[in-house]
């Protein structure tokens, strides 16, 4: 993991002094209300429905033990006991007071932690893979490049008040598990033809009200270009933005309007001045970063080992949490472990000071004391040894966390909507749980296989409904909540855009559509074929007769 | 006269800023006065500008194109940018541009919604003087000097990003 150096350090530091004194300022009137809300969102502090959110950056997903624990005692000590990730691999904390904020930073700090960037018109936390470092199909960790960009963005002065906020993802595997393809860039491994490995840029996703795939500018980056080349994308991003309407400012507008071939043709003039500059990577910086990545001192271990597989053998829970709660490791003899913050009842993301411990307490026992947050909303425990597995597993179990639904339609990534957010048309909270009543039954659920469900309470698509293989969206009709129901939508390299089935659903008759839905698939799916692949084959029309039919 | 701030400094200013009222006509002010023209005003009569006995200068919006200052910008002893609310960051790059891309040396002032929490970053980008806003204290303003000791960042006044101070830090001590 990265550690601070001394510098480091100071930065975060100065910071949590600049937003103590820009705190006492406002308080004392010295700023008034508009000149001051920039200023506090640059540093995550949203004023929301009950009280001030609060936003912690875990910089692509990435905890310590010492971190985690940190954050339990924030829960504990300044908010009501509990935090929520995001979809965005971040921490929020719904409850602390204001002129508390300051203390919570400079507790933060202790820790190599902070909040800025996580919100406000800037470049947020940078997001990648949760399994970095650990997956099998990896060409390159993404991990330095993801430090060496959050340096980069941090505090960085001229992109400080761009039209809007920025949102960028690194992917270092085969398989894109990062969601390059809907973030205003996305950088994408690759390698060219001489076998040199490189990032794939795409420009202009992202969900909200205009959801848009984004289009590829640069097929080949070479790795040493990657600051001077964010500098030009970001540079004709601030000067070009729309900044005279808030919903049309992202970027991807922009790329729309000059066309992708055209905003290329003006990030690549605007390259030939940076390139070579300064900001070039050299191989002895990268190895610098890289060297905060190595491999933990893994055991030589036989894969399978003997006790588990006969665990697996005797213990069909067990074997079915292996089968969908664990991930495989480059490692032979180890896997990641994805503890589900989606057990019915809890709102999804949410965990308690106490479960914060408990975690914190197996990765050190069980790892090396490093934590993953993965953009579905789960943690992950990343190097665990397949002999520990059945112990990890109890222990899981005593905590909430083992909900055997990681991947399944259960599994739902969802914002906080109504119940906290004041921007909802809808709350999301009680829906998804009535979903996952509905489905509570293991071995259906378990027959309906992967299924990506995603809930958002507005358009703003905190929950990323867009690209579940089944999305819901609150909606507001005459006051009232609603929900529509989209199809067809995913992530990864094949990232498509769900499209609505039809009318909205009032609140009650949200599951029962989801029944409908889901009898449709499964008499229709053909030898083995996942929802998502049945939705592609046999369209839209076949599910909306069913979901809208009067005598079904 | 007003204060100003230039080279970390409180200092009193000669300049006259002028902007076009709502009819896009600029205040008549004595010929002998040196004054701050917006530049789309001045570059539709250049010649116009170089008879007067004070000193012209030009202010940039952000919507204007540094490009097209470039061949001029050695006659101006002065270039201001204007940042007609703090939160609209364009005039950060026309900064960088001017001091990175276009070699300007002479003073490069940030005016309009300009204060304490601002002039950091509006000095790593190249700018030497500020005109503060109306109400906002000056000293305050000075602090906004030293909040950050360090920073990442490859910057006109620091071209080396603190990746490369670090790794030649870590080559001496090798
Ligand atoms: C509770 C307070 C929150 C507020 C007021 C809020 C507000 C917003 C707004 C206004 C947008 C749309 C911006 C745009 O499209 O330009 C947005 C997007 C987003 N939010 Fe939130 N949000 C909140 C919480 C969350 C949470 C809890 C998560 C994670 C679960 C989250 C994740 C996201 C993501 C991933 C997007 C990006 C969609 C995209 O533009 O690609 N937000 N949020
Ligand atoms: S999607 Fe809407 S309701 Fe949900 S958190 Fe985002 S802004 Fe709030």
């Amino acid at each position: 993991m990265y550690r601070y150096d001394e510098v480091d350090y100071r930065i975060v530091r100065e910071r949590v002094e600049q937003f103590r004194d820009q705190t006492r300022r406002f308080l004392a009137g010295e700023l008034s209300e508009d000149e001051f809300r920039p200023l506090r969102l640059m540093n995550g502090l949203y004023i929301q429905r009950h009280a001030p959110m609060l936003r912690i950056a875990i910089p692509y997903g990435h905890l310590a033990s010492r971190q985690l624990r940190k954050l339990a005692h924030i829960a504990r000590t300044y908010d009501k006991g509990y935090g929520h990730f995001t979809t965005r691999q971040n921490m929020q904390f719904n409850w602390p007071a204001l002129e508390r904020v300051p203390d919570i930073l400079a507790e933060l700090a202790e820790v190599e932690m902070h909040a800025i960037q996580t919100s406000g018109n800037c470049v947020r936390n940078t997001t990648t893979d949760a399994f970095a470092g650990v997956a099998a199909d990896e060409l390159i960790d993404p991990r330095p490049y993801c430090e060496i960009i959050r340096q980069w963005s941090t505090l960085h002065p001229e992109f400080a008040f761009l039209p809007r906020k920025f949102k960028i993802a690194v992917s270092g595997s085969v398989e894109d598990r990062a969601a390059t393809l809907v973030h205003d860039v996305g950088l994408h491994v690759v390698r060219n033809a001489d076998g040199e490995v490189g990032f794939k840029v795409i420009v202009g996703g992202g969900l909200g009200r205009t959801p848009m795939v984004g289009e590829v500018i640069r097929e080949f980056l070479p790795t040493h270009h990657i600051l001077t080349y964010l500098d030009a994308i970001l540079r004709v991003y601030n000067r070009y933005g729309r900044r005279d309407n808030k919903y049309k400012a992202r970027i991807k507008i922009l790329v729309k309007a000059l066309t992708p071939q055209g905003f290329a043709a003006k990030v690549e003039d605007e390259w030939l001045h940076l390139k070579d500059g300064p900001a070039t990577l050299r191989d002895v910086d990268v190895a610098h970063y890289a060297s905060f990545f190595n491999d933990p001192a893994y055991e030589t271990r036989a894969a399978n080992p003997e006790g588990f597989a006969a665990k697996l053998a005797e213990d069909r829970a067990f074997a079915r949490w292996v089968e969908h709660n664990t991930r495989t490791h480059k490692q032979p003899g180890y896997r990641s472990v994805v503890l589900s913050l989606k057990k019915t009842g809890v709102p999804p993301g949410d965990i308690t000071a106490e479960q914060m411990e408990a975690v914190a307490d197996w990765s050190e026992r069980f790892g090396f004391g490093e934590i993953r947050v993965a953009h579905e909303q789960n943690v992950i425990l990343p190097d665990v040894k397949e002999s520990d597995l059945y112990e990890v597993w109890q222990l899981a179990r005593s905590q909430g966390f083992a909900t055997p639904n990681v991947g399944l339609l259960t599994d739902i990534i969802c914002c906080p909507g109504g119940d906290f957010c004041s921007l909802a048309n809808a709350r999301s909270i009680p829906v998804a749980e009535a979903i996952q009543r509905k489905f509570d039954d293991l071995d259906y659920l378990h027959d309906l296989g992967e299924i990506d469900c995603n809930f958002s309470g507005c358009m703003n698509a905190c929950g990323h409904h867009h690209i579940g293989n089944i999305g819901i969206l609150g909606v507001d009709k005459n006051g009232e909540e609603w929900y529509q129901i989209t199809l067809g939508g995913s992530q990864g390299n094949h990232t498509a855009i769900g499209k609505v089935i039809g009318p909205s659903f009032a609140q009650a008759d949200v599951p029962l559509a989801f029944e409908k839905i889901m009898n449709l698939y499964v008499e229709q799916r053909q030898d083995g074929e996942r929802f998502i692949e049945t939705v592609r084959r046999i369209g839209l029309e076949p599910f909306k007769e069913r979901v809208y039919a009067k005598h079904h | 006269m007003r204060s100003i701030i230039k080279d970390g400094q409180v200092v009193t200013d000669s300049w006259t800023v002028l902007r076009p009222d709502e009819a896009g006509q600029l205040p008549e002010v004595a010929s002998e006065r040196d004054v701050v023209v917006p530049f789309a005003i001045w570059k539709a009569e250049p010649a116009m500008w170089q008879n007067r006995a004070g000193q012209v200068a030009v202010w940039l919006a952000p919507d204007d194109e540094p490009a097209e200052l470039a061949t001029h910008l050695a006659s101006f002893p002065l270039v201001a940018v204007d940042f007609p609310a703090f939160t609209d960051g364009r005039g950060y790059s026309i900064g960088r541009l001017l001091r990175e891309r276009y070699r300007y040396q002479g003073e490069l002032r940030a005016l309009g919604d300009v204060w304490q929490d601002l002039v950091h970053y509006l000095w790593q980008v190249g700018f030497n003087s500020f005109e503060i806003k109306e109400g906002k204290n000056l000293e305050d303003a000075l602090k906004g000097f030293g909040t950050f000791s360090e920073r990442y960042h490859s910057t006109w006044r620091e071209p080396e990003p603190l990746f490369r101070r670090r790794n030649s830090r870590h080559e001496n001590v090798a």
